[in-house]
């Protein structure tokens, strides 16, 4: 079913080659929403929730943004489907474990994906590649003004946007930007990071939320409350604190070539011979030498037009991706397998490191 | 430890024992092993929230009023339990209960941020004009000239539509 989702050429996680930019990944921000007087997904029967899909499925369709759009029943969808969906973030785990009755939209171009009957009556997400807090606001604002001028919305002048979890009520709003955050894992300077964003009400969580540590070095960072505050004030705290922590980490890296220079071009060339050459490879070490190699173009060591690529990986080396491109649902061993040879082809044109670059950079 | 604790769920003796500091104060909590899986412990942004909506109850003392919502049937044991509320009437039904709960996890206890003007036009002009007075009376009052500026715009246009439509339809 989702076929069209992988082949498209122009999606913006996996093939928007002109924003990538060093340190920060991408930027979605999220709203909760839901309808005035039907319970909400967890405690609606199912006659509602399958009223609620229906009838919000026909007023997204009718939003320009998601002309040629794809809608997917969750129920219509397999294991695998809905885990390259995760892997994609354009769903949540919480939706793939959600009773009969839950959907979502995802646009064209993979920017903007609705959930519908996942905590919330609806999640609505953007994404774009790239630090782009503020355009990303305007563009979902704009979009949820439009659904609820079709859309009975549940409101309050004292709580805000209305939510079945506390934690989301008011502005509905978590804002989320994806960090590569290298320099500050290797100088192990990243615990202190967290626990001082922390007390800022900042959260930071591993790739794939809760628990998935440190893998390829990448972060969530996103707001914690959502009440009490307007959403261009959360937005820009966060990016306050945001600019905070590239700083931390641009210095962490200089500070790597500096103290260990040799340590940490060991640690990229390896990772480069790895990937071109390896013939068994689990996901974490995958993105963990992806991750250098994404270093390596911030050092411009590689050439600039080869981040991109670096970028989709991360996304095409996840174990769901692997099984799904080999149209089977395969043992971990045979995925390893799989992966290292996807790797090992797409990397096997990249030019050699030229570690001559750095002289300017030190 | 000397003395076997209780669980403070159920009467059953407590085996799991937690610690949590939130806003630098510290929470103790001890379940038995069934109450732990039921609180999900397991998974820790849940488990904070329960948490805290515990602490609310012991800081009110005593016995609490079960209240529910007379359009989704949500109990307050239930919202104790899951600290999730049912649908969009339970929040006047659980406001008491909700604001400890708010003070602690957000910056405020108010909304701020934008409002589904459109949307709430259509479900009730005379409710909205009342919930966008009290955005404007508390914008002044925190003179936050800009937000009330805004919402006096709002106000008048809701007048002048809700004027037109008295016209059409006398």
């Amino acid at each position: 079913m989702i076929e069209s989702l992988l082949n498209c050429k122009d999606a913006e996680l996996t093939h928007n080659t002109q924003k990538a930019t060093p340190v920060v990944l991408s930027t979605r921000l999220r709203l909760a929403r839901n309808l005035v007087g039907i319970p909400f997904p967890e405690r609606a029967s199912v006659a509602q929730r399958s009223d609620i899909l229906s009838s919000c499925e026909e007023h997204l369709s009718n939003i320009d943004k998601m002309k040629r759009g794809n809608f997917f029943d969750v129920s219509d969808l397999s294991d695998l489907e809905k885990q390259v969906l995760v892997e994609r973030h354009l769903i949540s785990r919480e939706l793939c474990e959600s009773k009969q009755g839950s959907g979502v939209f995802i646009n064209k171009d993979q920017t903007c994906s609705v959930m519908i009957n996942e905590e919330d009556h609806l999640r609505i997400q953007f994404m774009k590649t790239g630090f782009h807090l503020k355009n990303v606001w305007k563009q979902i604002d704009k979009f949820d003004s439009q659904l609820e001028d079709s859309l009975d919305v549940a409101f309050d002048s004292e709580f805000g946007y209305l939510t079945a979890c506390p934690t989301n009520l008011g502005t509905g709003l978590r804002a989320s930007v994806m960090m590569h955050l290298p320099g500050l894992v290797i100088s192990e300077q990243m615990e202190r990071v967290i626990r001082a964003v922390n007390q800022l009400g900042i959260t930071v969580r591993g790739l794939f939320g809760e628990g998935s540590d440190a893998i390829g070095h990448v972060f969530q960072i996103s707001n914690q409350q959502t009440l009490g505050e307007k959403e261009s004030d959360i937005i820009d705290r966060l990016g306050n604190v945001l600019k905070t922590v590239i700083d931390h980490e641009v210095n962490a890296r200089f500070k790597c070539l500096e103290d260990s220079r040799a340590k940490l071009l060991d640690q990229i060339g390896r990772a480069y011979g790895v990937l071109r050459n390896g013939h068994v490879m689990t996901s974490n070490e995958a993105l963990n030498h992806l991750s250098l190699l994404r270093l390596a173009v911030d050092f411009e060591l590689l050439p600039e037009s080869n981040r991109a690529d670096i970028d989709r990986f991360f996304i095409e080396s996840q174990p769901g991706h692997i099984q799904y491109a080999a149209n089977a649902g395969i043992e971990p061993d045979a995925r390893d397998v799989c992966r290292a040879t996807k790797l090992r082809e797409e990397l096997g044109s990249l030019p050699a490191l030229d570690f001559d670059k750095l002289a300017d950079l030190t | 430890m000397s003395e076997s604790l209780k669980c403070s769920n159920c009467d059953n003796q407590a085996t799991v024992h937690l610690t949590q500091i939130i806003n630098s104060k510290i929470i103790k909590v001890d379940l038995c092993e069934a109450c732990a899986q039921a609180k999900g412990v397991t998974d820790p942004e849940g488990f904070s929230l329960a948490d805290l909506l515990n602490k609310s109850t012991n800081e009110s003392g005593g016995e609490e009023m079960s209240l529910t919502c007379p359009n989704c049937g949500l109990k307050t044991a239930d919202f104790r339990r899951t600290g999730r509320l049912g649908c969009s009437s339970c929040f006047s039904i659980f406001a008491p209960l909700l604001h400890p709960v708010l003070e602690d996890m957000h910056v405020g206890t108010s909304h701020k941020g934008k409002a589904p003007v459109v949307a709430l036009s259509r479900q009730s002009a005379a409710t909205q004009l009342q919930d966008l007075k009290k955005l404007l009376a508390r914008a002044i009052a925190e003179e936050a000239y800009e937000d009330a500026a805004k919402y006096r715009d709002q106000i008048k246009c809701l007048k002048k539509d809700a004027v037109n439509l008295e016209f059409s339809q006398s």
